[in-house]
């Protein structure tokens, strides 16, 4: 009994301080999106003081063009441009590292890094690289990069091709990535692929040791090739890493900011918007709170479909163990 | 011991709870004390001055909110600080300043503090929209009346500057610096050498701007990646095409957005973007004056802060740069003012009044101004102390109709910065007029600019 009492006691103050910092908040932000705080006046207690009105600042959200289609599109985009990149980046490192190189620690390591510098640092730096007159293409240029460039977007079979890649705004052969809004989205997923991949390799090289040499080895018995062994064997065996993977990576694309603003500013334009970016304008730019709490709601919603599927699987397979 | 010890261990985390959830408590919930008197309705500011003026004493404390912490500007505010010591030597001045965002930060701050009274004994805001709309509309600021008639303000200022920090007829806010917005800033040599001379209309900025086109100059430097500075852009045209009157009606309803004169503006904008270097998106605004400077773009548009860039890059007025009012502006100055106001709920006004004082006086605004390279707000202070640009803004200041800027002001309500920033933004990229045009008029009525 007293060791119950204990635990209770010991996880008090993170249950009250989660409570309240987290919970609290989220329906503390939700009345607010509720209310016609959308200007500056004292607040009572913690609470605004305007009346209720509803689901307006919803109706206000989804007639801004801004936000609907363009901040969703963006983010739309960028959340599946960013998962396929890094998950086919990351597989392959993974599968590479897996050889039993010299070296491997070395490699490990240098893949791992980008994950260690913060967003902030990767757009700054992504961003000179991209500057059409400073940047890569400084480099490039002199070694017949351009005509190469030109000829194929010009090339007219594949011109389909670039007209979806310019509609998605990530047609990356286009000169100036950061000037151009139909090129813009394709540097932020590049930039944010740079960061992530090698994360991505971590897990999936995790995932691969952790398959036994057994397996390996009866596969290898029936006469499967190293491909075969990949195709049928290791990489079906990846599913529920690749599932996390997914989920964190997917996370991390709905709520993204810091690496869209310092890179672009949402721009060219609002090529670029992200829902955060919009949020933070509205509410520390034109004051309005209420609509800002808003965007925050939708991201928050579109943010747990992807998650809480996944922990609630995480959640049932812990039970079943 | 064992039994002795579990109540003390017990005691530890019920003192750790009590602290998270006290904390939480104390900063949250806890009703401040002078909400009544400024919460419920937004009953018109002006009918709120009841009671005697505070007085300025000398001695206390002075909490100073600004966000000038760069260079000349925290340098600038300094020297106004050593004025008022040497004034008050027993005022004991703190300054908080939140860095970064060109005030965007600060701003944020200043608000959540405001909501929940407890402001900040003075603080630095943008004259017009930005002071009026935000502060006193709602009924956070004391008006400054008795002070200005004490101080003999009234005609130190020029009228139209007080006009912009005064509502219902009542200043709220002393005007400290005045910087010039709209100014177009050439490479000298690249105009002598090509012989070219500075437009005053637009139709001339097109011809010069074919010329340097022709010579594989870029004609104008553009760095609109913060997105005000093409919004600024726009402003300037937009004066030219609308005349002061208009432009200043604009921004609050007084002149329709869908009029043929504002189309003309944006269909003058969509010829000028297309004589800007193609890495505008990129670069900010002293990045842009950094094209300038290399002789890679001939002109840039910006304002008299740019002065301030090309000086400490070594830069030399009148020699490497000159400088002449954006083309179809001349007679109208965009004024961007910094002002300080006396808020209400504030412990002890007399502090702030002092400050206050101190900051209308000529001492005080001839050292702040020349360090921060702006002019004084005041029409008399002496030439002397300024540069030959100053000067000539000087000039220009005493006799030229001053307009807002909504870029670096704003001239109307918070709430339509950002629709027309961003339709502005996206016309540089598409240049849609029709599309703009009626983007930004639903917007001035939506965010109640238009009322």
């Amino acid at each position: 009994m007293r060791g119950r009492l204990l635990t209770i006691l010991l996880l008090a103050p993170a249950a009250i301080a989660s409570l309240v910092f987290v919970y609290l908040f989220i329906a503390w932000t939700f009345y607010a999106s509720l209310t016609s705080w959308n200007a500056i006046r004292p607040l009572k207690g913690l609470l605004p003081d305007f009346p209720i009105i509803g689901l307006a600042n919803y109706q206000t959200l989804f007639a801004t063009q801004r936000f609907w289609p363009n901040d969703v599109f963006n983010t739309a985009v960028f959340t599946v441009a960013f998962i396929i990149l890094s998950v086919a980046i990351g597989l392959l490192l993974a599968i590479l590292l897996d050889q039993h190189i010299r070296g491997e620690v070395l490699f490990r390591n240098i893949f791992l890094l980008p994950m260690a510098l913060s967003f902030v640092v990767t757009a700054t730096i992504w961003a000179w690289i991209f500057n059409p007159n400073t940047g890569i293409n400084q480099l490039l240029d002199p070694l017949g990069i351009n005509a190469v460039r030109t000829g194929l977007l010009s090339f007219a079979p594949l011109k389909p091709l670039w007209d979806v890649l310019d509609f998605l705004r990530i047609d990356v052969l286009r000169l100036g990535l950061t000037t151009d809004p139909r090129a813009a989205l394709g540097a932020v997923v590049i930039a944010a692929t740079w960061q992530m991949s090698g994360f991505v390799m971590a897990m999936f090289l995790a995932g691969l040791r952790g398959v036994s040499e057994e397996l390996r080895e009866a596969a290898r018995v029936d006469g499967a090739t190293e491909r075969q062994i990949y195709v049928h064997v290791l990489i079906p065996q990846l599913r529920p890493v690749l599932v996390s993977v997914i989920v964190i990576l997917g996370y991390i694309s709905l709520k993204i900011f810091d690496l869209v603003f310092i890179m672009t500013r949402g721009g060219p334009g609002i090529a670029t918007d992200v829902p955060s970016i919009f949020m933070y304008l509205s509410a520390f730019q034109s004051q309005l709170y209420a609509l800002a709490a808003s965007i925050a709601i939708v991201m928050l919603i579109v943010s747990a479909i992807v998650v809480i599927p996944y922990m609630w699987s995480q959640l049932r397979s812990e039970g079943q163990a | 011991m064992r039994v002795g010890s579990m109540p003390a261990r017990l005691g530890v985390v019920a003192a750790t709870a009590l602290i998270v959830f006290g904390a939480c408590n104390s900063s949250g919930y806890t009703a401040p004390a002078a909400s009544s008197a400024a919460g419920g309705s937004a009953a018109p500011a002006g009918s709120a001055a009841a009671g005697a003026f505070p007085t300025a004493v000398s001695s206390g404390n002075l909490e100073i909110f600004s966000y000038w912490t760069a260079g000349g500007e925290a340098q600038a505010l300094a020297a106004v600080e050593k004025v008022f010591s040497q004034q008050y030597p027993s005022i004991k001045i703190t300054n908080a300043v939140v860095a970064g965002g060109a005030g965007s930060n600060a701003n944020a701050v200043l608000a959540q503090r405001m909501q929940a009274n407890n402001p900040p004994d003075t603080f630095q805001i943008h004259g017009g929209a930005e002071l009026i709309d935000t502060w006193v509309t709602t009924n956070y600021m004391q008006p400054l009346t008795a002070l200005y008639q004490q101080q003999g303000w009234m005609d130190k200022f020029p009228k139209q500057l007080i006009d912009l920090v005064s509502y219902n007829g009542a200043p709220y806010a002393v005007p400290l610096d005045v910087h010039r917005n709209g100014v177009l800033w050439y490479n000298k040599s690249i105009f002598t050498k090509y012989n070219l001379q500075p437009p005053q209309t637009w139709d001339q900025f097109f011809q010069v701007a074919d010329q340097l086109k022709a010579k594989g100059i870029t004609p104008l430097a553009l760095g609109d990646k913060d997105q005000w500075e093409s919004l600024q852009l726009f402003e300037d045209i937009l004066l030219s095409s609308l005349g002061p009157a208009d432009y200043r009606a604009v921004w609050t309803g007084g002149f329709p957005w869908t009029d043929p004169k504002v189309t003309q503006a944006l269909q003058t904008m969509a010829k000028v973007v297309t004589y800007v270097n193609n890495d505008h998106a990129t670069l900010t605004w002293d990045q842009a004056d950094g094209l300038v400077m290399q002789g890679k773009a001939a002109m840039n548009i910006m304002g008299d802060w740019a002065k301030g860039y090309f000086e400490s890059n070594g830069w030399k007025p009148n020699q490497d740069f000159g400088w002449t009012v954006a083309p179809g502006t001349q007679g109208d100055f965009i004024v961007v003012t910094d002002t300080f106001g006396l808020p209400k709920h504030i412990k002890d006004p007399g502090q702030t009044i002092a400050w206050l004082q101190t900051l209308g006086s000529v001492k005080a605004q001839e050292a702040f101004n020349p360090i921060k390279g702006s002019i004084c707000a005041r029409l008399d202070c002496s030439p002397t102390v300024f540069d030959a640009y100053s000067q000539s803004s000087m000039k220009d200041f005493a006799k030229d109709q001053l307009v807002p800027s909504e870029a670096n002001g704003p001239a109307s309500v918070p709430a339509f910065l950002t629709p027309i920033t961003t339709a502005i933004a996206q016309f540089v990229n598409d240049r849609n007029v029709s599309n703009a045009q009626s983007a930004i008029a639903s917007a001035c009525k939506s965010s109640g600019a238009c009322k």
